[in-house]
């Protein structure tokens, strides 16, 4: 550390990427997949109905929209709300929801909240609609996911602690990354193949840069989910600890007054008016939900809220009617002013729900470059030292060789054999979706031992085969236990199914390619004459680590 | 940073852990005493200052560890750590006490 500030930040690069390393690809790999989560989930639930129906016209909404109404006057004459979505694509799960009522009892005194029911009824004939088939037990997509920010076999509290601290270190080791290259730009644009750990660098920083305004993105925002959890001196000294402070807080910051509803039936203003202010203000098929309540000491509402799109994704565009007498009411002011909005557009950035296909498909590969730069990343440190200490090596490096292979290998072949569980287990099973991640997390310490015992090249050849493996059979694993195969759903136009299957195919395909670069990297260090090995002292295991990083 | 573990003496060892731990413990407390500061003196309603005081603290900390860990020596990395921590956390009660006085 005396050796000047580059220096002591190179060296602050190192130790703070390898101590989180395996963790972070982790987060990342289960983070990059969360993209994609309810494509995911409607995959591993293959009972659930292959619709796609269509977005409703203006004169349809409003025969849906009495429907709805008549029911929830049967249901919940009175209630605190009412709440009618109409039928939609969902911006945020991508599928398909079907006309929706939802209702609150009032609450019971010394209660906040009261009961509440839901159904799904036919836009057309307003019959309500039977409950889909229970689809097997499962976490699916979201428990994937979920484990990118709260790990799994421990609290909630212990998991975002850990993958903050981690995620911490991250920030730390990116930005050290970026002041110990003199040369960024330059890096940049340098790839020099076939040099053992020259090439792990180039690769390293190549990806790193590519993906550089997405990983701080992603990193400084993560920090901000769980940010008084992290940080909690502000709020702690100025609003008091405990639950007490944490809800003094978020009324200071929301404006949260005392919030009673009043009793609100159906409204005596017709709404057709309303659906078609709604369809001249946001277009055609944009009206997404229709809510009616009262709050007490005000007259009653409706208000009619937009389909969630860009980056105030939670906080969508409404228009507010008078329920008695159909005027239109003030807009009212969203609280929290600047701090607020710059928070959510954080956190919308983090979540990725506003983009479209093609921005979601941005963001996965983005994510996968996070994945393959904490990958070169980790084999580059072995590499160095490796090339050092030659075959007398250290347990310590012997060991976090193996943990690389097991993590950037071993890891994807442990998620591809969560999804072969879900096609594989019973579906009668008991604790049938903690047994989905119980394989996860088995066949992953299997690739630490398998890590341990093989030779280094050999493991890393094998592993990458068996995961190659292991996504492109899964198709027909899917094709032999549903009949949600490729043939189905590519007949449909099922596209998020068949992506599902495509996109394993594809992930088998680049498995496939690393693990034959691989093979031939050591094959050729192998054959190599003895004269040339010491011009060039790439010991196999460097050159072998190399498939690693694509 | 040293090309071979067996050249490292037990004074750098110390001289690293020292490092590690004013980094790690000596920043945080340095972040949060600037967090509730910049919290109190910044000029919005009060929450929202807390919120964004707070959003901005996982940039202060960053900056304290490079700091850290780019300094001359880890004892001048603690003094400055101490020092300024318990100026900040002064102004702040200061500010406090005079907003409630």
């Amino acid at each position: 550390m005396k050796d000047g500030f580059r220096q002591s930040m190179a060296w602050l690069h190192t130790w703070t990427g390898l101590v989180v390393g395996w963790v972070l690809y982790f987060v990342f790999v289960t983070g990059t997949a969360g993209y994609f989560h309810h494509e995911i989930t409607r995959w591993m639930q293959p009972e659930r109905p292959l619709v796609q129906s269509q977005a409703l016209g203006l004169d349809e909404s409003g025969v849906a929209v009495e429907h709805a109404l008549t029911r929830l006057e049967q249901l919940a004459p009175v209630a605190a709300s009412w709440r009618i979505t109409l039928p939609q694509l969902a911006p945020a799960s991508r599928t398909w929801q079907e006309l929706a009522i939802r209702w609150e009892d009032m609450p019971q005194p010394g209660h906040d909240w009261g009961a509440t029911g839901n159904e799904q009824l036919n836009a057309q004939t307003g019959a309500v609609l039977p409950a889909e088939a229970e689809p097997r037990a499962t976490s699916g997509g979201r428990g994937l996911y979920r484990m990118h920010y709260v790990l799994h076999y421990m609290s909630f509290d212990w998991g975002i602690r850990i993958v903050g601290v981690c995620t911490m270190l991250m920030l730390l080791a990116m930005v050290t990354g970026v002041i110990a290259h003199k040369k960024i730009f330059t890096d940049f644009f340098t790839f020099r193949p076939g040099k053992g750990q020259r090439s792990w660098l180039d690769a390293h920083n190549a990806v790193s840069v590519m993906a550089l305004p997405f990983l701080l993105m992603i990193t400084y925002s993560g920090l901000v989910f769980f940010l008084f959890t992290y940080m909690p001196a502000g709020r702690d000294l100025l609003y008091g600890s405990g639950q007490d402070g944490r809800t003094a807080f978020a009324d200071a910051l929301h404006e949260h007054g005392e919030h009673n509803h009043a009793p609100i039936g159906r409204p005596l203003a017709p709404l057709a008016p309303m659906l078609a202010a709604a369809e001249n203000t946001w277009g055609p098929g944009k009206l997404s939900s229709i809510t009616i309540e009262r709050h007490e000491g005000e007259p009653p509402e409706i208000v009619l809220a937009r389909q969630q799109q860009g980056l105030d994704f939670w906080n969508t565009p409404k228009l507010r009617f008078h329920a008695e007498t159909g005027e239109p009411l003030p807009e009212e002011p969203t609280p929290g002013g600047s701090a607020v909005t710059t928070q959510s557009v954080m956190l919308n950035l983090h979540e990725g729900l506003f983009a479209d296909t093609g921005g979601r498909w941005l963001y996965f590969v983005s994510g996968l470059l996070g994945c393959a730069m904490i990958g070169t990343g980790l084999v580059l440190w072995t590499v160095k030292r490796r090339k050092r200490q030659g075959e007398g090596a250290h347990f310590g490096l012997r060991l976090v060789e193996a943990l690389n292979v097991a993590t950037v290998a071993g890891l994807p072949l442990a998620v591809a054999t969560y999804f072969w569980a879900n096609r594989l287990l019973p579906v009668e099973l008991a604790d049938r979706a903690a047994w989905e991640f119980h394989t996860l997390f088995a066949v992953w310490l299997g690739t630490l031992f398998y890590g341990l015992a093989r030779p280094l090249p050999r493991a890393w050849i094998e592993l990458l085969w068996a995961s190659c493996a292991a996504y492109a059979l899964l198709p027909l694993i899917n094709a032999l236990t549903t009949d949600r195969h490729l043939g189905v759903t590519l007949a449909q136009r099922d596209w998020q199914l068949a992506g599902f299957d495509l996109t394993v195919l594809g992930l088998g395909a680049i498995f496939a390619i690393m693990a034959r670069k691989v093979t031939r990297r050591v094959g050729k260090a192998a054959t190599q004459p003895p004269a040339e090995t010491n011009r060039q002292p790439a010991p196999p295991a460097a050159a072998a680590n190399r498939g690693g990083a694509a | 940073m040293s090309k071979n573990t067996k050249t490292l003496t037990a004074g750098y060892r110390w001289a690293v852990a020292s490092r590690v731990t004013a980094a790690t413990l000596g920043g945080y407390a340095l972040t949060s005493a600037a967090t509730v500061l910049l919290a109190l003196i910044w000029p919005i309603p009060r929450a929202q200052a807390l919120l964004s005081a707070t959003m901005l603290s996982f940039a202060v900390y960053t900056v304290a560890v490079l700091w850290v860990f780019s300094t001359r020596s880890h004892l001048r990395a603690w003094a400055w750590l101490i020092g300024l921590t318990a100026v900040l956390s002064a102004l702040a009660w200061a500010i406090e006490r005079g907003a409630a006085a």
